[in-house]
């Protein structure tokens, strides 16, 4: 037992942006009335600059930055999501490449499927020996207009770090993992068919009757008998979907003393693959060390697994999740929210078509600067640029080859100058940009997100973020860069 | 430092087109409208000619590569033309490649031609270009008033301006540029507007409203340089010569380094040391009687006028309510009117520039005549305020 798999970090991303349900409902109130309860909270929705794959970003930059030291050098990077934008070209190396992670790793994405992180999860804890293995789950799904998935939906990841035996490794575990069931069972409680945008759903009471009640029971059952523990052992149950479905369930598999973790309906919506894992992250918080959890994932089949939280459980560095996502940016345009998800296509001026083509060749080239946000910073006087560059931009120096890789991602800017422009082409206008001073005399001209007008001001600080930058409708490509964001 | 060309090249003619939006006339045309012009003032036949330089700055949009635009729309004799493009700065750039081959002797008589077509595009704004592939990846795709009004928000924090008050005198620049421009036959804009016009006009680019921002034009200026001896022999008595044609570009630091702080034009500063050192001008606020500024927005303008040495630092905002650049004002600066109002065909700037300092000098400038100006600066910027070409061009009055 002393090599269990434990979990040593966690760290969750939702986007600011909230859409109330009551905006949702007031624009489609012409198709009639919409479902009493769940019309009320919001939902995160990205911004025209997230995906799932920026969202895993921030994430995983969460969940590695909470770790205190040794910092373990992470030997894989597993993407789970079934909203990730590329079909092929590996999301998860990507994401490595944004995090600045060594090349020599394992990355994969696990796709297909709304339990693709427990999934992954428990393959980690049953088969990887040895490594810090980084999970990231995420999900950004889209959701047909009056749909009640439109009601439902949120956005969100949230990224784990899980070693085999922790206290070996000199890391503190948040958490155990103590066995991991699955079930393959092809129970199609809803599908999206590939190239197809939306979900296409079945009866909620079938699905809980023939789906959840049976298949999910049965694998808590033998997650249970497999950690040797009894049903009213466990302290949490960790499951997202209907809470009036997850209380059914607890008392059908006698999980008479777990606390239902709640699923953030009121604060963001349901994340999709990421959501497990986001309730978890809230689970650890809240857990007091020696508690069990039972963490379920359902899709076509179900995982169980059982965790036991650790000493390092309960310590939330920061605010609680809950609060976190409590404090959100409200969108009030429900239009707005349609065109960022390219459900409406305002007309947005001839600047708008602008050809984006990628030089693939000089991305590949630079991708330590585009990719992972590294500039210079010169041996000889110290200077911090972007680009890194053959000659040092400091007037005083002007050396040549003086200059080592300098990550800036994780560093703080301070805004030098600024304009809203309403004139250039942004999905969401105005396209605010500027100079923002790099820590150690750099300069970089950027765009900054998540600002509306007449929020930011000369002097304020920023941190870096890594977003979309640009669109390519004509060859359906996206390319990413990091966007500075007022703290 | 070496002897530069002060003195050593005389402007023999020089014409300028009509700016503004030229349905009927495409870069040729406007090229033959701008030599035709200066060929008779300069009193010579075009096969006289012996070099002659072409500015043009979006080639790809409207006249097309190269020096043929100019050899071919003029059927010049098979002279040498070099094609040069220098940003904003481009047809700066002209008259520099002509006048330094006046200067040391390789030719007589040089053409300096600028030309930009600029309403073949089906915009409003201008086009955009098209970036360094890796510049792609990680600039913002901003616009000309956007990348200068960086230069406002900067301005204000810097030296403790409200935008408001900032924005007072950047309308009162505005205003000032269309009083001028109303009286130039030649100008684009020759409206008249109130300073409350301008600031309740749409936002571009926060802080800059759309009048704010100068025109986009169609336009061709030209030049014909030769040296003194030679316009004396041509019959020539009234002498206009260049007496200081400097350039700075960027290197990056603007871009790069935070010891630029965001609300100046650092290549102006240096271009103006360099050009008043070539003139021999010490004090440059009591020895230029006129000025035409790259005045694309009205912030550039402003700040211009601390780069210039024209105005102390932090105060360019007072001397411009003060009336200190008006028309009856100490030093007029825009008096045609400016980019703002005259236009602002991007290749044909620097050079029209020339052409009303030339006038100006000369005498001949009409009903906006000021009282014998006998030394004149244009300042040409091409680029962004974060990396940039500035040409400083000083002319004076020889009888």
């Amino acid at each position: 037992m002393s090599a269990l798999t434990s979990i040593v970090a966690c760290g969750s991303y939702v986007p600011d942006l909230r859409l109330e349900r009551a905006c949702i409902a007031q624009a489609l109130q012409w198709l009639g009335p919409s479902g009493g309860a769940a019309v009320s909270g919001a939902r995160a929705i990205c911004n025209w600059d997230e995906d799932a794959l920026t969202m895993a970003v921030e994430a995983a930059r969460n969940c590695l930055g909470a770790l205190r030291d040794p910092e373990p050098r992470v030997q894989s990077v597993t993407l789970a999501s079934t909203s990730l934008p590329f079909a092929d070209r590996s999301n998860a190396t990507l994401v490595a490449s944004a995090l600045g992670l060594p090349e020599s790793i394992r990355t994969s994405d696990r796709t297909g499927s709304l339990r693709s992180a427990t999934t992954a999860l428990a393959d980690l804890a049953l088969r990887d020996a040895g490594a810090a293995a980084l999970l990231v789950a995420t999900d950004a799904r889209l959701a047909r207009p009056a749909s009640p998935q439109e009601l439902q939906f949120g956005a969100g990841a949230t990224a784990l770090l899980t070693v085999r035996d922790a206290h070996a490794a000199g890391m503190e575990p948040l958490a155990v993992i103590l066995a991991a069931e699955s079930l393959a069972a092809d129970f199609v409680d809803h599908y999206r068919m590939n190239a197809e945008r939306f979900d296409y759903a079945l009866e909620e009471r079938w699905i809980r009757d023939e789906g959840i009640m049976k298949l999910v029971g049965e694998s808590i059952a033998r997650a249970l008998q497999s950690a040797a523990l009894q049903p009213e052992h466990v302290d949490h149950l960790v499951m997202s979907g209907s809470r009036t479905t997850v209380r059914r369930l607890a008392q059908a598999t006698g999980l008479c003393n777990a606390r239902l973790q709640d699923d953030f309906h009121a604060q963001c919506g349901d994340t999709g693959t990421a959501h497990p894992l986001l309730m978890l992250a809230a689970a650890l918080e809240a857990a007091k060390p020696g508690e069990r959890i039972v963490l379920v994932g359902f899709g076509q089949g179900a995982d169980a697994l059982v965790l036991v939280a650790a000493d390092a459980a309960g310590r939330a560095a920061r605010a609680p999740l809950a609060e976190r996502l409590g404090s959100g940016k409200p969108e009030p345009y429900y239009t707005r929210y349609l065109a960022h998800c390219g459900l409406l296509e305002p007309y947005f001026g001839m600047r708008a078509e602008r050809d984006n083509r990628t030089a693939h060749t000089v991305a590949w080239r630079k991708r330590r600067q585009t990719n992972a946000f590294v500039g210079g910073r010169c041996r000889d006087c110290g200077t911090v640029q972007f680009p890194k560059s053959r000659v040092c931009v400091n007037p005083l120096c002007r050396r040549t080859d003086t200059q080592e890789e300098c990550p800036l991602a994780a560093t703080i800017g301070r805004v030098k100058t600024f304009t809203e422009d309403w004139q250039a082409y942004s999905p969401r206008p105005p396209y605010v940009y500027g100079n923002v001073e790099l820590e150690s005399g750099g300069n970089l001209l950027m765009e900054f997100t998540d600002v509306d007008p007449g929020e930011l001001r000369v002097g304020d600080e920023v941190r870096f973020v890594f977003r979309v930058k640009d669109i390519d409708r004509l060859r359906g490509f996206r390319r990413y860069f990091w966007k500075a964001k007022k703290v | 430092m070496a002897q530069g060309i002060r003195d050593k090249v005389a402007i023999l003619g020089m014409g300028c087109s009509k700016f503004g939006e030229r349905w009927d006339c495409g870069p040729d045309d406007l090229m033959l409208e701008a030599l035709s012009e200066a060929l008779a003032d300069a009193g010579i036949d075009r096969d006289r000619l012996e070099a002659a330089w072409l500015g043009i700055f979006f080639d790809e949009q409207s006249t097309g590569k190269s020096s043929l635009p100019l050899a071919m729309g003029l059927r010049l004799a098979n002279i040498p033309v070099t094609r040069v493009e220098n940003l904003c700065a481009t047809g700066t750039e002209a008259l520099r490649g002509a006048a330094h081959a006046v200067a040391c002797g390789a030719c007589d008589i040089a053409l300096a031609m600028g030309v930009e077509k600029l309403k073949d595009t089906g915009y409003a704004g201008l086009p955009e270009r098209t970036k360094g592939t890796f510049e792609d990846l990680y600039l913002p795709s901003s616009t000309a008033p956007g990348a200068f009004a960086q230069l406002a928000s900067a301005y204000a924090a810097r030296h403790g301006y409200s935008m408001a008050e900032l924005r007072r005198a950047m309308a009162h620049i505005s205003c000032k540029s269309h009083d001028n421009g109303a009286r130039n036959p030649k100008a684009h804009l020759r409206n008249r507007i109130t300073e409350e016009q301008v600031l309740a006009a749409p936002m571009i680019s926060y802080p800059l409203g759309v009048l704010d921002c100068c025109g986009v034009s169609d336009g061709a200026a030209c030049a014909i340089v030769t040296t003194p001896a030679i316009a004396r022999a041509l019959g020539k008595r009234d002498l206009v010569t260049i007496k200081a044609l400097q350039l700075a570009t960027s290197n990056g630091v603007e871009m790069g380094h935070c010891s630029w702080d965001g609300s100046h034009t650092l290549t102006t500063r240096i271009a103006a040391a360099r050009a008043y050192q070539e003139a021999g001008i010490s004090r440059p606020a009591e020895q230029i009687d006129m000025i035409e500024v790259h005045d694309c927005f009205s912030i550039t303008e402003l700040v211009l006028m601390e780069d210039l040495g024209l105005s102390a630092e932090g105060m360019a905002p007072h001397d411009v309510l003060d009336g200190r650049f008006d028309r009856d004002g100490a030093i007029p600066c825009q008096i045609d009117g400016g980019l703002k109002c005259f236009g602002h065909p991007i290749g044909a700037t620097g050079l029209r520039m020339a052409y009303e300092v030339y006038l100006q000098l000369l005498g001949r400038a009409g009903e906006r005549q000021l009282a014998a100006p006998a030394i004149g600066l244009a300042h040409n910027l091409g680029g962004i305020p974060n990396r940039n070409v500035a040409s400083i061009a000083i002319f004076g009055l020889t009888t």
